[in-house]
């Protein structure tokens, strides 16, 4: 049987597929992959079908030994990655021989890669997704040291062949998201809904797979009073109380009692993954399809 | 009935209603008449979320849906109808007392309407599986506690507000416990993962006290 085994998992690395949509009203949210667009890039590099599971890696600091051969392709962050010491191209699909062992190192861009294997990674689903929820606790376990992920059978599909590849890592500075109105954005101030647009933003330490806490100028309500929690969606910009917004990811709660001001965009939410605590972020008007 | 519709994001609504019981009506009219292309139907207290695959049902006509369809048509989900889940429960809360206290009855009065009072699941939120119970015969209003416990044993059975519920797994929660059960409020793997989805009659049943 083909396997990964994880010898360090570094900060994190969590197998995500898709996610589980659909059990919103039992309290469950999608989860899944985070950066969306690297998962179903890497799963295509490799010729998998878009949802099969990979790794999703935080930082950097894997090592990883492959048992068997298979082909594999690292997307999402863009930092050293190696394989028996030589260096990988990003992005792109590489073979790796029994017994190889791959390393990605600490990110230069963007904060979490994905590594996806031909064949996918084949643990248990649970609600039918191979997902990890972070919050829910649903799902496969943290990988830790030690561990074997066992490798599917390859799909039928062959590994494309690119002639070129077309690469758009995470940026370095300022990123630009767009945003959607959010249900409650009347609860706000014209001067609130003015600075979300207008003043630059700071992505805090308080970032995770839930959400993404952001400081700048407080947004202030003209609204008093309390929010019956409502259903919110991945990219959900919440306001607290003090006029600070967390942007909602895959892992929130299905529910949150504070009003949202707006909404990020699908391809502006993958974006947001691979956002580092500290870096600028600036927001646009979305444009409606 | 007034429903309004506010935006929320490029594949889903948000439709407010003027009541919970309005969004327990409208909840069953969508639920009884489905699209294709609805991915989620997401009950909450004054509001469903609707939330679609714009590829094959495009938001623009899934709010002519939500907008058209007639809530009084009543036609309970397929939850609803079915027999209530009973819920067994050993009336010894730590709150139980106190509680009683705070609505100026006795703990036996308490646990009578608790068990007398048929629940409906309204909505679930807060944790898998953590079902928003409300009931037309429960006459009770009851205070949160002012610092939540951080953590809550699972099949803690509580109240709060207007509503009842059980505490799926530990974790950290302010409602006032008033017992506990042994059901299994949240499996994964089982085919029907939540026992209290939404919709869902339920019924408490005094199995003893301490």
């Amino acid at each position: 049987m083909t396997g990964l085994r994880v010898e360090h998992p570094g900060a994190s690395a969590l197998v995500e597929d898709l996610g589980r949509p659909g059990l919103a009203h039992l309290g469950v949210p999608a989860s899944g992959a985070l950066d969306r667009g690297a998962l179903t890039l890497g799963n295509r590099l490799v010729g998998n079908p878009d949802g099969a599971a990979a790794l999703e890696v935080l930082v950097g600091g894997l090592r990883a030994r492959f048992e068997g051969e298979a082909w594999f392709a690292v997307t999402g962050a863009w930092g050293p990655v190696t394989l028996d010491g030589r260096p990988v191209a990003p992005y792109a699909a590489a073979r790796a021989r029994d017994g190889a062992v791959l390393e990605l190192g600490t990110a230069a861009r963007g904060i979490r890669y994905v590594l996806a294997v031909r064949g996918g990674l084949d643990v248990p689903p649970v609600l039918g997704s191979r997902s990890r929820d972070t919050l829910a606790a649903i799902g496969p376990e943290p990988v830790v040291a030690g561990q074997v992920l066992a490798i599917g059978p390859e799909p039928a599909a062959s590994v494309p062949v690119i002639d070129q590849d077309v690469a758009f890592p995470p940026p370095q500075d300022a990123v630009r998201l767009s945003l959607l109105p959010g249900p409650r954005a009347d609860w706000f101030t014209d001067a609130a809904r003015a600075a979300l647009f207008e003043r630059p933003w700071r992505v805090s330490e308080q970032a995770d797979r839930i959400g993404v806490r952001l400081v700048g100028p407080a947004l202030e309500r003209q609204r008093p009073g309390e929010l019956a929690s409502e259903a919110t969606v991945p990219g959900s910009m919440q306001v607290a109380g003090d006029g600070q917004p967390t942007i909602l990811l895959a892992d929130r709660p299905v529910t949150g009692g504070y009003p949202v001001i707006a909404i990020l965009d699908p391809g502006s939410l993958d974006a947001m993954a691979q956002v580092r605590p500290g870096q600028e972020v600036r927001f646009r008007h979305a444009h409606r399809s | 009935m007034s429903r309004r519709l506010l935006p929320s994001g490029d594949a889903a609504l948000l439709v407010e209603c003027d009541s919970l019981e309005e969004v327990l009506a409208l909840h069953d009219a969508l639920a009884a008449d489905p699209r294709l292309g609805v991915v989620e139907l997401v009950p909450a207290a004054r509001t469903i979320l609707v939330a679609v695959d714009p590829t094959r049902l495009p938001l623009e006509s899934a709010a002519t849906w939500v907008r058209r369809i007639p809530a009084e048509a009543g036609s309970r989900v397929a939850g609803a109808a079915a027999d209530p889940v009973v819920i067994p429960v050993t009336y010894d809360g730590e709150d139980l007392s106190v509680t009683a206290t705070l609505l100026a009855v006795s703990p036996e009065a308490l646990v009578a309407a608790h068990t007398a009072a048929e629940w409906r699941v309204a909505f679930v939120g807060f944790a898998p599986g953590f079902g928003y119970l409300v009931s037309d015969d429960w006459p009770f209003e009851v205070p949160r506690l002012d610092a939540p416990r951080p953590r809550v044993p699972a099949g803690s059975v509580a109240v709060a507000g207007a509503f009842g519920g059980v505490y799926p797994r530990q974790s950290p929660g302010g409602w006032r416990l008033i017992g506990r059960t042994d059901a299994t409020l949240w499996d994964p793997e089982a085919d029907e993962p939540a026992l209290l989805a939404p919709g869902r009659r339920v019924r408490f049943e005094a199995i003893g006290s301490a």
